[in-house]
């Protein structure tokens, strides 16, 4: 770890005009401190948002919830009100992590960690995402990484649960910038795969601070989450099932690719929106279209058709 | 640069220290408190060897900077007891060897009190999900839930 400064600033509204590319926020720190610690990050200070006013509260509000980017995922876990409205969100926060790390870990933070790539993770390899140059995942070790757009220049899957649940229930962020600018942004949109010029999963800038995450009521929702283990582990593969308020059903995976994976071929299975045993069994079977996966990692496939299988009969 | 000024409840006690500010809880705890009973076993958030309970929440002290605690309510293993008197967890640990090597244990007893405290009559299940974030790589884990569940009971004794 290098040396940084400690920072507190009251006001969360004056967090981001401090903010540069080494004056990074820290909020539940359990992703962060793990990539301080492998010298992944090497910032100059960090900005504890937990001491600012920046939001902490769970409110309803017209059409579903609006949770403070600092509400942490145990909060959310335990919350009745959100476990019948958005059981999706719910369930992908009570099988992520552990009970220590749900305790600290916010839901803003959560979708802003970075991969869990062994290479990448690992002090002695400097992969292209790291900034460094190739892959060694894509020829190496690769069971736990991507099947979906794997020709792209990293094939690291996204690490979070959550996320995905939040795509397939339509959640958006709100941003605060450093200019003062509020912007909305849909979570689909936050998560991007990595790019030669930015190479992070999300198109966040250096001053912008997730302030707010807003989420529609979708009491028909699920998220269900295949491990190495019962618990502890992240996702091998995870499938969230979500029916909006106008009855639109929409399915996303996690561990599957970079980002949170729309299962376009899925939902234009289902070709209605009447969920009959037909309609899933055909859902399921072209949960997979378009997949290529890697060496070591083809075992997902079926993981991730029966888990669309059982999502849709779980919501149907 | 200069060192920062702590000031935190550590087992109701008030405890004041100086650290850098990248020092974590843990090693401030353990290097500036001298409370050593917290354990480093990966540092990463795996294994739960150094839990403490910070403002009532479980936590793993390798993922806190100490500067954080500031203000907080710190309790560690070392608080656990009451007085000479062991806490039922430590006793039933006792009783039914739930431990070998013991760099688990204090991870362990402290998440088991962070259960107890909130769900005194846990079933086995419960037990073992609340513990989740705790490796040990020598029990096998069986009696490490057995010595939870009676210590469960004990408080059921005791009322
Ligand atoms: C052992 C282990 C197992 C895990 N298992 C799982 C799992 O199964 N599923 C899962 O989903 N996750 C898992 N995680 C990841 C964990 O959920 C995340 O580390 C956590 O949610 C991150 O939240 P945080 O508040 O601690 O973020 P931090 O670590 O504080 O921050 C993460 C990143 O987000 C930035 N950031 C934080 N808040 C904001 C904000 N409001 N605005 C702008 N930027 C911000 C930080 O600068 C940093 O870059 C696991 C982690 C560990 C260590
Ligand atoms: S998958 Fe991505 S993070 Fe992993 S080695 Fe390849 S470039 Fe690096
Ligand atoms: S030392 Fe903190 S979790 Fe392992
Ligand atoms: S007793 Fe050795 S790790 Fe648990």
């Amino acid at each position: 770890m290098t040396p940084f400064d400690y920072q507190r600033i009251p006001e969360a509204a004056a967090v981001p005009a401090q903010l540069t590319p080494t004056v990074r926020p820290l909020a539940g720190g359990t992703d962060l401190l793990t990539r301080l610690k492998a010298c992944l990050d090497r910032p100059d200070a960090l900005v504890d948002l937990k001491a600012s006013d920046l939001g902490r509260a769970i409110d309803r509000v017209d059409g579903g919830w609006r949770l403070g980017a600092l509400v942490t995922l145990s909060r959310i876990q335990h919350h009745p009100g959100l476990r019948a409205d958005v059981p999706a969100l719910a369930e992908a926060v009570s099988q992520a992590a552990t009970p220590q790390l749900r305790n600290r870990a916010t839901i803003a933070g959560n979708l802003l960690q970075r991969p869990r790539c062994w290479y990448f993770r690992n002090e002695r390899v400097q992969c292209w995402l790291a900034g460094g140059e190739g892959c060694p995942a894509r020829s190496g070790r690769n069971e736990h990484h991507a099947v979906f757009d794997t020709d792209g220049p990293c094939v690291a899957t996204h690490p979070s649960d959550p996320a995905a649940a939040l795509v397939a229930l339509g959640a958006t962020v709100t941003v605060l910038d450093g200019g003062g600018g509020e912007r909305e942004l849909a979570v689909a949109d936050l998560l991007v795969p990595p790019t030669d010029e930015r190479r992070v999963e999300h198109v966040l800038a250096a001053d912008d601070v997730i302030t707010a995450v807003t989420v529609p009521s979708a009491p028909r929702s699920t998220y269900l989450k295949a491990m190495d283990r019962a618990v502890w582990a992240f996702a091998l593969v995870g499938v969230a099932a979500a029916v909006s308020a106008d009855g639109e059903v929409r399915l996303v995976a996690s561990g599957v690719a970079n980002t949170p994976w729309r299962l376009a071929g899925a939902e234009a299975a289902l070709a209605g929106p009447g969920l009959t045993p037909e309609a899933i069994d055909r859902a399921a079977a072209a949960a997979t279209d378009g997949a290529a996966p890697l060496a070591e990692n083809g075992y997902k496939l079926p993981l991730l058709r029966t888990l669309t299988h059982r999502a849709l009969t779980a919501v149907a | 640069m200069s060192r920062t000024h702590v000031t935190c409840t550590i087992n109701g006690d008030e405890v004041e220290f100086l650290c850098e500010d990248d020092t974590t809880l843990l090693n401030a705890l353990r290097d500036e408190v001298g409370l050593t009973g917290s354990k480093e076993g990966c540092g990463t958030g795996d294994c739960g060897a150094c839990s403490v309970i910070m403002d009532g929440a479980l936590t793993c002290a390798c993922l806190v900077f100490a500067p954080e605690a500031e203000g907080a309510t710190v309790v560690t293993v070392e608080g656990i007891a009451d007085g000479n008197k062991l806490h039922p967890l430590q006793q039933t640990f006792l009783e039914g060897a739930a431990l070998q090597c013991g760099v688990c244990t204090p991870g362990f007893l402290v998440a088991a009190k962070a259960l107890l405290d909130e769900n005194p009559h846990p079933t086995e299940t419960e037990v073992r999900y609340a513990l989740a974030g705790n490796l040990c790589r020598c029990t096998g884990y069986d009696k490490i839930i057995r010595a939870v569940l009676a210590a469960a009971d004990y408080n059921g004794s005791e009322g």
